[in-house]
């Protein structure tokens, strides 16, 4: 039986607009192989609940998203790590958190759980209390070979930049091994959302990663009116992209700058910052928050885009957009930063492929993959953005994705604003029981959101997954055989979240 | 095509924003807190080292913007270093994440004395929305010794540059006597 198959054999749960099936321990137990044996059933999140397992798996033919869940018997079910290597951090993941174990998993180290809290296993509804033990010392992968040694970086790096442990084994000046030890910035967020309205919960999506904010707000929203069978005003889902889109702008700017800076080419970092300062400011002008924190709420937009606030768009959008020209072609032609960019932090197309990576990470490997336009949902499907592909794999390949889609961004602003639906922006959610997702297209790649409310409306379960966590592994394969003085280069082309995927 | 426009920036208005006010009660609590010497140790410029203790990193996407050409922080004597060993300020973004608590202990010390430890941004006010989590112990301030409160979340680009310029002022003036807290707010005690 194909893994479709399989798990549409399940019992379906009545989740909304992604059916979710529970199946038996036994069935999930066949889901490792025949995963592997239909390679377009990608791995989008693994997570759960209180003794019981949930995957969510993008049909990457049809572009539907399929969630199924297994109980976990005595805290234990069937590793899917074998069949998809994305799941690896996600069932460490669950392990610290929800105390579940994946039997025959690839690597069962903790991940978010460094020993300083004072639980263990936090939601597996009996954390078990701790008493102020030694934390015990992190372990690495080992390396073996002539002259290889150790550089350790962080949690604290030279930057303003968010903290995590970077171990590079190098051989000379080449890296021979990364690995990324993160969950520094694990903040229990998906507990403090626990038993909270979808309202009341909407702060922690906006404060899930930062520059993401708007992302994962909406995705927690949509899949919280999904859940309830709310449709939201036709003006709130406009003001969504019109932000969405705002958000993209700001933070390809963003990184496009950083990129050159960190080839020590500060021109372009300089434009890149004052034209996105333009950009926070029309933002703040139009919703009262630079990066539109808290503005995209279960049930619709708040607040209604103020007077005027249209206009500072535009304007600060036609000076990037007059300006980019310019910027390529420094880009383009300055021998010494494309010799940086080019050819380097090399991202194999099988990997992304293979991890199922979205966004400039996957998109820059010729992953073809857009859930504005598949899955999709409105009002995508009358904008249709191009789907920016680039073969190159390097970090020139995912500026170049940047790039394009600034382009795109402004052009579908730009329509937006010039035919904004009139009406309401926000309407009352009623309280009742439901279960939802949603997946969102954010700057860095698709957002997930997963919510179960009761029957009076409170949160049972969530899960919000940052693209991030099928980027950063990506990451520690693409630095491989670079120089290390080309790590903030390759790290800044990747540009991860931290706190996204630290949870 | 790099060349004629860095030439024409020469000649060109300056991109940079006229400075904020500094509001004056909070220049002269901090001033009281510093000691004679250090205030001549310091002198008219700091050496700012960030430290996100587990922010949502939207608070350092505006400590960033903080270093664009409209804020132009250098023209203040502020500047953004790598090295705690460097720094005169330790600017502290996001709840102390009991997991950063380490890490955050030894960044203190290897900060020299004379200095400022600011915490900025709501969650480093007193943990912010996160604040009652497991995994954090509360505001900044339950990890470090901290001397200024910058709120915001996140705290804009003017607000943050208001609190530091609040910190140069103070060293530039002998302390007055009566302790009252402006919206930027020394720490208490
Ligand atoms: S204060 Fe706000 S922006 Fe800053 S870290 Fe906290 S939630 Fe994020």
């Amino acid at each position: 039986m194909s893994a479709t198959a399989l798990i549409r054999a399940g019992a379906p749960q009545g989740a909304r607009p992604f059916e979710r099936f529970l199946l038996s321990p036994d069935a999930w137990a066949r889901l490792p192989a025949a995963l592997r044996a239909e390679p377009s059933l990608a791995l989008l999140a693994l997570w759960a609940e209180p003794g019981l397992v949930h995957a969510a798996f993008l049909d990457e033919a049809a572009g539907g998203v399929l969630l199924a869940s297994a109980p976990a018997e005595g805290g234990r079910y069937a590793a899917l790590s074998p069949a998809r290597p994305g799941a690896i951090r996600f069932e460490r993941m669950i392990r610290d958190l929800w105390g579940l174990t994946a039997e025959g998993a690839v690597d069962l180290r903790p991940w978010l759980d460094h020993g300083r809290w004072p639980v263990a296993g936090p939601l597996s509804g009996q954390p078990a209390q701790l008493t102020g033990a030694e934390p015990p010392q992190p372990e690495f992968l080992p390396v073996e070979g002539e002259g290889v040694h150790q550089i350790p970086v962080g949690p604290i790096h030279a930057g303003v930049i968010e903290p995590g442990h970077f171990r590079f084994h190098i051989q000379g000046e080449i890296v021979v091994r990364l690995e990324e030890r993160l969950g520094y910035k694990h903040k229990g967020t998906l507990s403090l959302m626990l038993g909270k309205s979808p309202r009341a919960a909407a702060v922690f999506p906006a404060r899930l990663s930062g520059d993401s904010t708007v992302a994962h707000a909406w995705a927690f929203a949509a899949a919280a009116e999904a859940a309830l069978g709310v449709a939201v005003p036709e003006r709130a889902t406009a003001l969504r992209a019109v932000m969405g889109e705002l958000e993209r702008i700001h933070n390809h700017l963003n990184d496009w700058g950083f990129v050159c800076n960190d080839a020590a080419f500060a021109f372009p970092h300089a434009r890149c910052g004052f034209l996105r300062e333009q950009v926070l400011r029309a933002c703040a002008a139009a919703f009262g928050h630079r990066l539109m924190m808290d503005c995209v709420l279960p049930g619709g937009v708040a607040p209604d885009i103020a007077d005027g606030g249209a206009a500072a768009i535009l304007a600060a959008l036609a000076a990037v957009e007059a300006e980019i020209p310019a910027l390529v072609k420094i880009y383009e032609s300055h021998a010494s930063l494309q010799d940086r960019v080019v050819g380097t932090g090399f991202l194999n197309p099988d990997f992304a492929r293979a991890y199922a990576a979205g966004g400039f990470v996957g998109r820059g490997s010729g992953r073809r993959f857009d859930a504005r336009m598949a899955p999709g949902y409105a009002p995508y499907d009358l904008l249709a953005p191009p789907v920016v592909v680039e073969a190159g794999g390097d970090v020139d390949a995912r500026v170049r994705v940047r790039i394009a889609e600034l382009r795109a961004s402004i052009a579908m602003v730009r329509r937006l604003l010039g035919a904004l639906p009139g009406g309401e922006t926000l309407v009352a959610l009623p309280a009742h029981g439901g279960e939802g997702s949603a997946l969102v297209e954010g700057f860095r790649g698709e957002c997930l959101a997963w919510l179960r409310l009761d029957d009076g409306g409170l949160i049972r379960g969530v899960f919000l997954r940052d693209p991030s966590w099928l980027q950063w592994p990506l990451l520690e394969a693409a630095i491989e055989g670079n120089i290390v003085a080309d790590f903030p280069l390759c790290n800044k082309s990747f540009n991860c979240s931290y706190s996204g995927v630290d949870l | 095509m790099l060349w004629p426009r860095l030439a024409r920036a020469l000649i060109g208005k300056p991109l940079t924003d006229p400075a904020p006010p500094v509001p004056q009660d909070t220049v002269h609590a901090l001033a009281e807190r510093l000691a004679a010497t250090a205030r001549t140790r310091l002198g008219r410029s700091l050496a700012i080292r960030e430290v996100d203790s587990g922010s949502c990193n939207g608070c350092e996407l505006e400590v960033n913007a903080l270093q664009n050409v409209a804020y132009d922080l250098e023209r203040f004597g502020l500047r953004f270093v790598a090295s705690p060993k460097h720094a005169d300020v330790l600017l502290v973004t996001g709840p102390a994440c009991r997991n950063m608590a380490e890490a955050m202990e030894r960044a203190l010390a290897c900060t020299p004395e004379p200095r400022w430890v600011v915490a900025a941004g709501d969650c480093a006010v007193d943990g912010g929305v996160f604040k009652g989590s497991y995994a954090v112990h509360g505001g900044v301030g339950a990890v470090l010794p901290v001397d200024l409160l910058i709120p915001g979340c996140p705290p804009s680009p003017t607000q943050l540059l208001e609190g530091l310029l609040a910190l140069l002022e103070a060293e530039a003036r002998p302390p007055r006597k009566e302790n009252r807290a402006g919206w930027i707010a020394p720490a208490g005690p």
